[in-house]
């Protein structure tokens, strides 16, 4: 089961954080060439993410590059470097509409066949930041077999949305949408940084809202949040517990040829032992919440 | 590719290094400055002249002030400080790695 809980922004012209994240061991890392990066280092970030992509260090955790948006004279730049360089998967921003993801797709091929690398490793995953990202989220999401996963980026949405960060309503219709379209794609779907490194009650508040919505998992800033986010996403002890009863009883139900059994005189059906087993393999991969 | 202008690539932070190059007639000159100049000295000035080597580089001034980075971050640095001082980039990434 691959776990995407936890996605951590590194900006790309950062040396030391370069060398040194993979001790915190997040579910991905992501090294951003775009925001992260002032105009004039773009070229310096672009050389310094080349040479960590191809770092053994990072061969047991799951690379994630955010390019320019190609429509910049960094975008393409960026692209040749780390598809050769071997990222796992390409962030694209700004992602308005599945012809943003084709043309991506399209050059991401042609670099693969000039440099040897097997056609179709690369893996995409498209942030919408805006409205029509949003509105244009079901064609986004299964616009490429290649697609892993959409992330929702709140603070370019808020923006396009003439409103601000806050409790989270502004970003109820846009993580419903994203998440909806995920499903239905059966790709991943990642909740937008929280920006207040120091509140982590509510850090934890809007962990808690987005696992129960449906989210995999989230971007983060600091490796800080790690921790917090893969604990919280964890089964406790008790769900654990009910999901081994749960598969015991259906499965002295099959030998005894039963369709529908019941548990302490609850009904288990498929649903249920279906999820059950999530659990069950949730925490055989992330371990019991603390 | 020849080393036409003065150029600047890195900072000071730990774990990084400052590249600065520029032209020189005659022969290359790495002068070396580190904080673990003792230990990694050698290996240092040897990453820089094979990164160079490898993009042609015979003739330039580079003077480097290291924070003890690592070798990818050295290779990125002088890399990307040679892009900046030539006139014309011609290296393929496959030169790079």
């Amino acid at each position: 089961m691959k776990l995407r809980r936890s996605m951590l922004f590194l900006p790309g012209s950062n040396a030391a954080m370069l060398s040194t994240a993979f001790v915190y061991r997040p579910d991905s890392i992501m090294f951003d060439l775009e925001d992260a990066v002032s105009l004039r280092e773009k070229d310096s970030a672009r050389m310094l993410v080349f040479h960590a992509l191809q770092m053994p260090i990072y061969r047991d955790i799951e690379t994630v590059v955010r390019i320019n948006p190609l429509s910049t004279p960094f975008g393409m730049k960026d692209l040749e470097a780390v598809v050769r360089a071997g990222a796992d998967v390409i962030r694209l921003p700004k992602t308005d509409t599945a012809a943003d993801v084709h043309a991506l797709e399209a050059e991401v091929e042609r670099i693969e066949r000039e440099c040897g690398r097997e056609v179709g490793s690369t893996k995409l995953m498209a942030a919408i930041e805006s409205a029509s990202g949003v509105v244009n989220a079901l064609a986004i999401a299964t616009s490429s077999k290649r697609l892993i996963g959409i992330a929702l980026a709140g603070f370019d949405y808020v923006m396009d949305m003439q409103t601000e960060r806050g409790d989270g309503t502004e970003l109820f219709y846009a993580r419903c949408a994203v998440l909806h379209a995920a499903r239905y794609a059966k790709i991943d779907a990642f909740d937008v940084v929280f920006g207040d490194l120091n509140d982590e009650a509510g850090f934890l508040k809007e962990v808690d809202l987005i696992k129960r919505l449906g989210f995999n998992g989230k971007s983060l800033i600091n490796p800080r949040q790690i921790e917090l986010l893969h604990n919280a996403f964890a089964p406790t002890e008790e769900e654990v517990d009910y999901a081994r009863r749960v598969v015991a009883a259906a499965a002295a139900g099959e030998r005894q040829g039963l369709g529908v059994v019941s548990l302490n005189g609850k009904m288990i059906d498929a649903p249920v032992i279906d999820h059950a087993r999530v659990v069950l393999r949730r925490a055989e991969a992330s371990g019991v919440r603390k | 590719m020849k080393i036409v202008r003065e150029a600047l690539a890195g900072t000071l932070e730990s774990s990084d290094l400052m590249v600065r190059i520029a032209p020189r007639e005659e022969g290359l000159e790495v002068v070396l400055q580190s904080e673990v100049i003792h230990q990694f000295g050698t290996q240092i000035e040897a990453v820089v002249r094979e990164t160079l080597a490898k993009l042609a580089i015979v003739d330039g001034l580079v003077v480097i002030e290291d924070k003890g980075a690592l070798d990818c971050v050295i290779r990125a640095r002088v890399q990307t400080a040679v892009q900046r001082a030539v006139d014309e980039w011609t290296a393929e990434w496959s030169a790079l790695s």
